[in-house]
């Protein structure tokens, strides 16, 4: 679930119409590449190096972050990029599939010799309910055992359901639960900016 | 999709994303932790009028992996047995909570009368019908198909694929075989090319309207050099005696359309051989070809667990409001509307 809204599930964007001239911008493709680059660095001071760090992708939007961190941790550190990165598709280990259509399974795809005492860093586009992680975490507890699991989203807009806090967050984005958190990204969308749409409806 | 009744309610789409998923839930196998979440609190009926251990396990192991509830129902020592109908079942199931209704029947067209009867709210899957359909049979042969011939012989990666150029052939009782008929529509679905061989004896009326080729001549077809060959089974309790009159004797059918090693070896170096098992060795499939490299028999066993797991999966996973999308009208506005709209509905159902 890549939107940031619980009533949106249907795993496609939303036509780019009127919605578009609506939104807000909020971050501008430089927003989006500082707070990688930051996030980046914060990673490797946290974990002092990246040599057991693995990220991974929730698929759609996390996935192209995920690589692009793992790009900045290869300038930093010299780790190959694809040796980092891995996807997580959380569809099967969510709590709302009786209440939503049904939806495609994604691809999960571990890196070198899976994660059992790695540090995993998970990433996502925009943290809302939190749902999402309780999710991942559980497909993450399918997988092996980590040393660490760590957060790091694009967007924390706030309105958590469960005790779920991120580690590295690009941007903190006070939001109201009826307006729409839109994250576009080069590699899904043909550009990179954040938009807030919706509001009064 | 509602129900699974036959492999011609599927379209391009639909049978490509059946595959891809299957793709998905297979990977999740290769795992320590084989058990998924994902359907908790669903329950699952396999309800078997008719013999079946590969099928009925294979649908028991994928509905607990997916952590489903299973209520096995096999008609045998059963209250079918003191002549209870399938409408007085079917309702005892739905009385009980059944999410999914996974039905073989000896009867053709019992789990399309299950599914429009109204007796069961809960989707059905149809496991095999009389000499009609077997729909995830179809599909477990064609994710193993696509495994084998499609992408590279299997080393690239094939989600999103179909089998457009890709040559079966299904050798034997073509006319008893409801894993024929099943298959013969998917494959077209999917674009590969089917010829149908049989001796004319068991070559169903009408077979001129299916759309594949049919030959009397196994060795003709295997010059050709198919990709697949899929040997079906001799069905000897569809058939009066031995053979039933359908063919001399059993010596006569294997000389005729029997897969031995000679003909094995006239196949392509890429070809796979299917069968659905159960084998009847030295019959329609010698034990050299049943135990050859070339035969994947028993990774369709293991496939067949993934697809009914992606089939479940695309049948129960969605709430409601899926359902109700797929039913009516799409493209209704928010979440809430649609559950509301759906309740609507029922209620005027019943009214």
């Amino acid at each position: 679930m890549s939107t940031g809204t619980p009533a949106s599930g249907h795993g496609r964007p939303a036509p780019p119409t009127s919605h578009e001239a609506s939104g807000t911008t909020v971050l501008s493709a430089d927003d989006v590449a500082r707070a990688l680059t930051r996030i980046a660095h914060e990673v490797v001071e946290r974990n002092k190096g990246v040599d057991d760090v693995v990220l991974l992708g929730i698929p759609t939007r996390g996935l192209p972050l995920a690589r692009r961190l793992a790009q900045r941790l290869e300038q930093v550190e010299h780790v190959p990029a694809d040796e980092l990165v891995g996807s997580l598709d959380v569809t099967m280990h969510r709590d709302d599939l009786a209440h939503q259509p049904t939806r495609t399974i994604g691809e999960t795809y571990v890196p070198g010799d899976g994660i059992d005492g790695k540090v995993v860093v998970l990433v996502d586009d925009v943290l809302y309910s939190g749902r999402t992680i309780r999710a991942a975490l559980d497909a993450i507890s399918d997988l092996g055992r980590p040393r660490a699991v760590q957060l790091a989203v694009l967007v924390d807009r706030g309105h958590r359901e469960l005790p779920i806090r991120a580690d590295y967050v690009g941007k903190n984005l006070p939001t109201a639960t009826a307006e729409r958190v839109r994250v576009l990204l080069a590699e899904t969308d043909g550009e990179d900016r954040v938009l807030i749409e919706g509001g009064a409806r | 999709m509602r129900h699974l009744l036959s492999a011609a309610d599927l379209d391009l789409d639909q049978a490509v994303l059946v595959l891809d998923t299957a793709g998905q839930m297979a990977a999740t196998q290769a795992r320590e932790i084989k058990k998924l979440p994902t359907l908790r609190g669903r329950t699952v009926v396999n309800l078997f009028f008719e013999d079946s251990t590969r099928t009925r396990i294979s649908f028991e192991t994928a509905a607990k992996r997916l952590s489903a509830d299973v209520i096995n129902f096999s008609a045998k020592g059963s209250s079918v047995s003191k002549g209870e109908s399938l409408k007085d079942t079917a309702l005892t199931l739905q009385a009980m909570g059944a999410d999914a209704v996974v039905i073989r029947h000896q009867a053709s067209g019992a789990p399309h009368t299950l599914a429009h009867s109204g007796w069961t709210h809960g989707a059905v899957v149809n496991a095999g019908d009389g000499m009609h359909q077997h729909p995830t049979q179809a599909l477990l042969d064609a994710y193993t198909l696509r495994r084998h011939l499609v992408g590279d012989g299997g080393r690239a990666d094939v989600t999103g694929r179909d089998l457009a150029g890709a040559h079966v052939a299904i050798v034997g009782d073509v006319l008893h075989s409801r894993v024929a008929r099943s298959n013969v529509q998917l494959l077209r679905t999917l674009g590969a090319r089917v010829t149908l061989v049989a001796p004319p004896t068991l070559v169903p009326v009408g077979v001129h309207a299916w759309p594949a080729e049919v030959s009397y001549d196994l060795d003709e077809v295997l010059a050709t050099g198919p990709d697949a060959v899929m040997m079906l089974r001799v069905q000897r309790e569809r058939m009066s005696g031995a053979g039933g009159g359908f063919f001399p004797s059993p010596l006569e059918y294997t000389r005729g359309y029997g897969l031995d090693a000679r003909r094995l070896a006239l196949l392509p170096d890429h070809a796979i051989v299917l069968h659905p098992g159960p084998m009847n060795r030295g019959l329609e499939i010698s034990a050299d070809a049943a135990d050859s490299p070339r035969a994947v028999i028993v990774e369709q066993v293991a496939n067949g667990v993934a697809v009914r797991m992606a089939v479940l999966y695309l049948l129960l996973a969605g709430g409601d409001t899926a359902r109700g999308r797929d039913d009516g009208g799409a493209g209704r506005a928010g979440d809430g509307q649609e559950r509301t709209d759906v309740r609507t509905d029922e209620t005027r159902v019943h009214a």
